[in-house]
């Protein structure tokens, strides 16, 4: 097994890209997203990897460009942030109405306004109904392994969808870690050249992006919903040969001391390991306290979520975005929905925490779940809270 | 007489006989925009990809589930089929360096209508041609959001009537003279760009030919009329481009390698723009004044391109 | 998928909706629309291919012996072909 190196994650993640026998890359420069296009920009210089590198003029054009890349067979790689994110929207259910397997690197930043460079999701969570499959890395490691595993999730026949790994931005993006890099011999086994269903090639055209009217639309966004939904069983399959290649085993909805918990707090992205902090203070006090940490955003792990809450009375959401006017934050609305229909339900919490990269420490958490404790008439269920904010 | 001379007896023998965009698309009666399309494709041959923007062309020829088209072709939206042209071309060429697919030299082509090229979309146009991708842009402009109902765009010249600068009252049409789209190319420094019209098809299809023997960004301002947008009869989409050019509204000419050549075409005295005016209904409010400013304009931009035509020189 | 009777279920909409049958738009007959058709007189007609080139629809084919006509399937009747014709062989008449 490869030895740990000291890397930034960006810089890391751009790496693990170059491992993966990339064609083309379309990238656009944005904080904190930058240094992955630098990296890139680099291996492609030293000619350390075969692949073209397109500086487009905007991310729209990225996406865009990427997008044409895709169609002809290409693999391919684009990365972003925050506004730029914002102006691919458009192109994002595009890209998987076309059924294209685009992998794209999100270093998750506020969204404006007011301009905010540092982290938080409200980046991603427009871009929640486009049709990726959205997954999200807590640590540096977890990028690296994400990024070369949503080539192959992507690609699969019986998925054929675009896929973004969440990095939180700074918070994760900008810390040097200490990373293994798989095997270049194992990636190269573990992903096998790019098969399309089909190219922009004129050996066999086709035409893709067809113009459809209410007669085929409707079941056109029925496909496109099963292939989404069926895309965890390959998720599943492939984070399975994962951890039989590469001894690091994922799932949809990671557990840390959750199993016999009274109360439960749940996280996305690089926060799970703050609160896992928290956690080990409070069982230290005799508090069954626990952590679930979400990493498949889109297809959303129902059965996975009933199934870890299900013994626990009270469960905390932590959310780092807001759904203004709304009913709380994005993830707590996602959750509760899930519930729903649960007759054993514990009862739900919503703290809006590290809002553009409003700092968020261990005795946050702690506090968050002494907070909820002592709210024995389940007065403030149901409801949200932005945590910390001055009044 | 006129172009007949030109054509000769010959003209069926001299062009590629291979429709590449079928009938049973769905564009108007007398649509010269499908016309370049079906002309351009003809001139480039079957090794070809093409990236089109939203507009008529991608609707009336994309009804899913089927498609007027036969050669590769794709559509992603408004704004960015010169950026989607670029990517493809970026996909064929890393690919073919690797041996993933064959050898043979494909042409990229993005395609746009006048909104999808000097409004919406020129941002991505400009990051295309800037970055020395090896593809054609073909812009067909008809002169307004014609797909949308015949509202205005930065392509829409001076004095038409249109559906958003409609005439009325108080207000002659466009209150602004069209944005000079091949000229803004011709300063990114791209080694080709023409202006055709298919009302002078062999004029339209060589240009297509020399833009695709480019290794590098080139660009075709292709002048399509839109009987259905400018209000004249179908049958005179041909007549109508002829009397743009004839009057140098719409001047023939490329430039390569910052060489200006006006194309054969164009006429020793121009026609005055009366004529080309009035057949349109878009133009049949404008009054004798406004004709004039106009008249003085057109004949001004055109001295500019024979002067240019012939004091510039090429850059290598 | 175009050969289909009834239209696709979403099981059988093909993948990302790629169409793979190129050219297939001409399932479609846009000679419907038509309110005139162009009819050529071969007395008058000198082969030129004018009426061919000039076609919109690309319908417009040359026979063996040298003529031209208009598939009726898919002309929409613009009257182009009449109009640019230039030993004005060919005419346009109401479609009854």
């Amino acid at each position: 097994m490869a030895k740990r190196i000291g890397m930034e994650v960006a810089v890391a993640v751009a790496e693990a890209v170059g491992q993966c026998d990339i064609d083309m890359a379309a990238v656009y420069p944005i904080t904190p997203q930058s240094h992955i296009a630098e990296h890139l920009s680099d291996l492609v210089a030293d000619g350390k990897i075969n692949a073209e590198f397109v500086t487009v003029e905007s991310e729209h054009s990225a996406m865009s460009a990427v997008i044409g890349a895709s169609g002809t067979g290409a693999r391919v790689y684009t990365a972003t942030s925050s506004q730029g994110l914002m102006l691919m929207h458009e192109l994002l259910p595009i890209a998987s109405g076309m059924r294209l397997p685009i992998v794209m690197g999100i270093a998750n930043r506020a969204v404006s306004g007011p301009l905010n460079i540092l982290n938080d999701h409200s980046d991603i969570m427009p871009q929640r109904d486009s049709g990726w499959i959205s997954l999200f890395a807590e640590n540096g490691q977890e990028a690296i392994d994400l990024s070369i595993q949503a080539f192959k999730i992507a690609e699969h026949k019986d998925v054929q969808l675009p896929v973004c790994v969440n990095i939180d931005g700074f918070q994760l993006t900008h810390m040097v870690e200490p990373l293994e890099f798989p095997d270049q011999e194992l990636v190269n086994k573990f992903l096998p050249t790019r098969v399309p269903y089909a190219t922009l090639h004129p050996a066999k055209p086709v035409t893709m992006g067809a113009f459809s009217m209410s007669d085929y639309f409707t079941e056109i966004m029925k496909a496109k919903d099963e292939a989404l939904k069926n895309s965890k069983k390959v998720i599943l399959e492939v984070w399975d040969e994962w951890a039989k290649m590469f001894g690091r085993s994922y799932k949809p909805v990671e557990t840390y001391k959750a199993e016999d918990a009274d109360i439960l707090m749940l996280t996305m992205g690089s926060m799970g390991e703050t609160a896992e902090m928290a956690i080990d203070g409070l069982r230290a006090k005799g508090v069954k306290a626990g952590l679930i940490k979400l990493r498949l955003w889109r297809p959303f792990p129902f059965a996975e979520i009933k199934a870890v809450v299900k013994n626990a009375k009270k469960l905390i959401v932590t959310d780092r975005a807001v759904s203004f006017g709304g009913p709380g934050g994005p993830v707590f609305s996602e959750i509760k929905s899930a519930l729903y229909a649960e007759i054993q339900r514990p009862a739900i919490y919503n703290y809006i925490i590290g809002l553009g990269g409003r700092d968020v420490t261990v005795p946050d958490f702690v506090h968050m779940f002494e907070k909820v404790i002592a709210d024995k008439a389940n007065k403030a269920v149901d409801t949200y809270e932005f945590w910390g904010v001055r009044e | 007489m006129n172009i007949v001379e030109n054509f000769d007896l010959y003209a069926p023998r001299l062009i590629n006989k291979k429709e590449l965009l079928s009938a049973g698309h769905r564009a108007c009666q007398g649509c010269g925009e499908v016309l370049g399309v079906r002309l351009m494709c003809k001139a480039l041959g079957e090794n070809t990809v093409i990236a089109s923007a939203t507009g008529c062309m991608e609707i009336v020829t994309s009804m899913f589930p089927t498609t007027a088209w036969e050669v590769p072709w794709i559509h992603v939206a408004f704004e960015n089929a010169a950026a989607v042209a670029s990517g493809v071309e970026a996909g064929l060429k890393g690919l073919r360096k690797k041996g993933k697919i064959d050898d043979r030299y494909i042409k990229v082509v993005g395609m746009a209508g006048d909104g999808g090229t000097m409004d919406i979309g020129m941002q991505a146009l400009s990051g295309a041609m800037e970055r020395g991708h090896d593809m054609l842009f073909v812009c067909f402009d008809n002169e307004a959001y014609m797909n949308t109902g015949i509202q205005r765009s930065s392509g829409t010249p001076m004095g038409a009537s249109t559906t958003t600068a409609p005439a009325g009252k108080v207000s002659s049409g466009q209150k602004t003279w069209k944005k000079n789209m091949a000229e803004i190319i011709v300063a990114h420094g791209v080694p080709y760009v023409a202006t055709a019209c298919p009302s002078y098809p062999l004029d339209f299809i060589r240009k297509v030919e020399k833009a695709k023997s480019i290794k590098g960004p080139s660009y075709i301002h292709c002048f399509t009329v839109c009987p259905t947008g400018w209000r004249c009869g179908s049958h005179l989409a041909i007549a109508m481009g002829r009397l743009a050019v004839e009057s140098g509204v719409f001047p023939l000419y490329e430039v390569e390698n910052g060489k200006y050549k006006v194309s054969s075409e164009m006429p020793k005295k121009l026609k005055p723009v009366k004529d080309y005016f009035k057949a349109q209904g878009r133009f049949r409010h404008l009054g004798e004044a406004e004709i004039q400013k106009i008249q003085k304009k057109v004949e001004n931009e055109y001295q500019k391109i024979l002067d240019k035509a012939k004091y510039l020189k090429a850059w290598d | 998928m175009t050969k289909r009777k009834g239209l696709a279920t979403w099981q059988e909409i093909t993948t990302g909706c790629v169409v793979f049958d190129p050219g297939s738009a001409s399932e479609y007959h846009t000679g419907s629309w038509r309110a005139q058709r162009p009819v050529w007189d071969n007395q008058k007609c000198i082969k030129c291919g004018i009426c061919y080139i000039f076609c919109p629809e690309g319908c417009v084919q040359q026979s063996e012996d040298g003529f031209f006509q208009a598939n009726m399937d898919y002309c929409k009747g613009c009257g182009i072909c009449a109009h640019e014709c230039w030993p004005r062989a060919i005419a346009m008449v109401e479609e009854g």
